[in-house]
């Protein structure tokens, strides 16, 4: 199967399209909790390295199957996410967003100090078994998990958590309790994504996992439109894709990329597709229809 | 022994408090997170080198250019990137800093390569003993410059026309545009005065450690950061007192053997003081209304 793909598709747009997919996992991870429920975090690298550092250590030393390793990485960034949630989801707005920043800090700086994660020199020889097939059969039911949760009450109730905190919990939504799952799920997908990173590039290093990273998926998040799940994919393919297009100016290429950031949130100040989600896609293309036949 | 490491902590305290100010002016009055003041600070002290050999080794003159080749950058940027978005959401304004910030190291990185470079001798160092204590002359400028440069701001910030304007404009926005206060103007001032002092504070540091990379600015820029929201951020003697802490919690937990925890010490404090305290120490509570 992977020969026949690599005889179809050049090995390093697979490699690229891999990583799209990856990042689209944690992308969706995080619009669940800054999209759907409003809540600031700019930690999610953190999240990310937990599961991939997991996951890596897993199928490296303990042999463990790949799939089972990924979800057990993923649990581990859940954990972590809940454990840190708990205090933390008391603060709002920015004050959770730095807490967060914090967090994540702390993250990089214990993986650079502890001995099974391989310090700061990384961790490497981790087997490659991420593939295409693997990652978009899981970007696929990702996709399908958060559809199904942002149309349930589950996510009707983030939602409103998102536009009046207090008056959800007038209404008899518990926010603390909800956040908190909101939180532990887009930390699982954030670990599940880790799992894949490692296993796709074979080498980690606690530096790949600073702040930057989690602006980086922020970023994918803000600029597809927040709170919209097709945005999100569609940020993280342009954004994931930019510098890969961007690579015939190559020192420049990093600084086109932060002009382009501020160009792109000054003239597009909604994200390229704010508010448009599968419903009203879908919508759309029956309007069309009917006013076509008609 | 302790004496001496309280010194070297207001040192380094000193540093953090002079560009925490920056991020906590601008926070106060727009409510923004401009991550791209490390950069600034980092600009600052690559300009403090240009400097040096420009003004054949003056410190006072390298300090001052520095500062005002800041205030040019500071003021454009606000101008040209974050004054479009003054009424998008606040997470675009936030992107847009971070893009600012991403070009600015690469720019850096393009023109002068990534490793650091070594600060030109500008200040003689000699080491000055009182008693038992020991500490080099380069601390004593940076102590002295620091506290002269604060207590500056301080008096323009109560004693000046628009220092007043900043006080209302931090108060409540809105009403102070309301009262005829040229909002533009106030806000540009605020970006001119923080980025003064971050590369003031990029000329020092660069000094002190003898090293200016493009790179400078993320570690540091971060800290100054957890420094302002560790004294609470939007408030001025928030700012320098949480940069104090900070140099002193540094010092002291690496004199306490975490050295190679260093960089988490101060994330630490922030969670903790995020937690008991969740405005910094000396921030207003927040209230909740509906």
């Amino acid at each position: 199967m992977e020969q026949w793909l690599s005889s179809v598709i050049d090995p390093y747009y697979q490699q690229v399209l891999m990583l799209v997919g990856i990042y689209i996992i944690a992308a969706l991870g995080l619009n669940l909790i800054t999209g759907l429920c409003g809540q600031l975090t700019f930690g999610h690298a953190a999240f990310l390295s937990i599961g991939a550092y997991t996951a890596a250590i897993l199928t490296r030393d303990f042999h463990l199957p790949f799939i089972l390793s990924l979800v057990l990485g993923g649990l581990m960034a859940a954990l972590f996410g809940i454990l840190l949630g708990i205090p933390v989801l008391r603060l709002t707005g920015d004050y959770l967003g730095i807490a967060t920043l914090g967090f994540g800090e702390i993250v990089r700086v214990a993986f650079t100090n502890m001995k099974i994660t391989g310090g700061a020199i990384g961790l490497a020889a981790i087997p490659r078994a991420s593939n295409l097939i693997n990652v978009t059969f899981f970007v696929i039911l990702a996709v399908a998990a958060v559809v199904l949760l942002e149309n349930s009450r589950f996510g009707r109730a983030l939602k409103a958590i998102r536009e009046d905190e207090i008056a959800a919990e007038a209404m008899g939504i518990n926010a603390m309790w909800y956040k908190i799952q909101a939180f532990g799920i887009g930390c699982f997908l954030a670990g599940i994504s880790g799992g894949f990173y490692a296993h796709l590039l074979q080498y980690l290093n606690p530096n790949d996992f600073g702040f930057l990273k989690s602006f980086e998926i922020l970023n994918f998040v803000v600029l597809g439109g927040l709170g919209s799940i097709p945005g999100t994919i569609v940020g993280t393919t342009v954004l994931t894709l930019a510098p890969e297009f961007l690579r015939f100016v190559q020192e420049y290429r990093m600084m086109i990329y932060g002009l382009l950031l501020v160009l792109m949130m000054i003239f597009r100040p909604h994200g390229l597709l704010g508010g448009v989600n599968f419903r009203r896609l879908l919508r759309r293309r029956k309007q069309k229809a009917t006013a076509l036949s008609s | 022994m302790l004496l001496q490491q309280i010194i070297n902590g207001l040192t380094l305290g000193a540093t953090y408090a002079l560009i925490a100010l920056g991020y906590t002016m601008v926070y106060g009055i727009i409510q923004l997170i401009n991550f791209a003041h490390g950069d600034i600070y980092m600009i600052g002290a690559f300009i403090g080198v240009a400097a040096v050999a420009l003004f054949h080794q003056n410190f006072f003159l390298t300090l001052a250019t520095a500062m005002l080749a800041c205030v040019v950058l500071g003021v454009t940027i606000e101008r040209v990137a974050y004054r479009p978005l003054r009424r998008a959401p606040r997470l675009n304004l936030l992107i847009t800093t971070i893009g600012v910030s991403i070009f600015l190291e690469t720019f850096m990185t393009v023109l002068k390569g990534p490793q650091p470079t070594g600060f030109p001798t500008v200040l003689e160092n000699v080491t000055l003993r009182v008693g038992t204590l020991e500490f080099s002359s380069i601390q004593l400028v940076i102590l002295l410059v620091s506290v002269a440069l604060m207590v500056g701001l301080q008096f323009i910030v109560k004693y000046t026309k628009i220092g007043k304007a900043m006080r209302a404009a931090s108060e409540d926005y809105d009403t102070a545009s309301l009262m005829g206060i040229n909002i533009n103007r106030v806000i540009s001032f605020t970006f001119a005065i923080g980025s003064a002092l971050a590369a003031a504070g990029g000329v020092l540091v660069g000094i002190y450690f003898n090293s200016v990379s493009p790179y400078m600015g993320v570690t540091a820029g971060l800290k100054a950061f957890v420094a302002a929201v560790l004294g609470g951020i939007g408030n001025i003697p928030g700012a320098m007192l949480g940069g104090l802490l900070l140099g002193l919690a540094e010092v002291f937990g690496v004199a306490a053997g975490f050295s190679t925890y260093k960089d988490a010490i101060a994330f630490t404090l922030l969670i903790v003081i995020l937690l008991v305290r969740p405005t910094g120490l000396l921030g207003r509570p927040i209230q909740r209304k509906v």
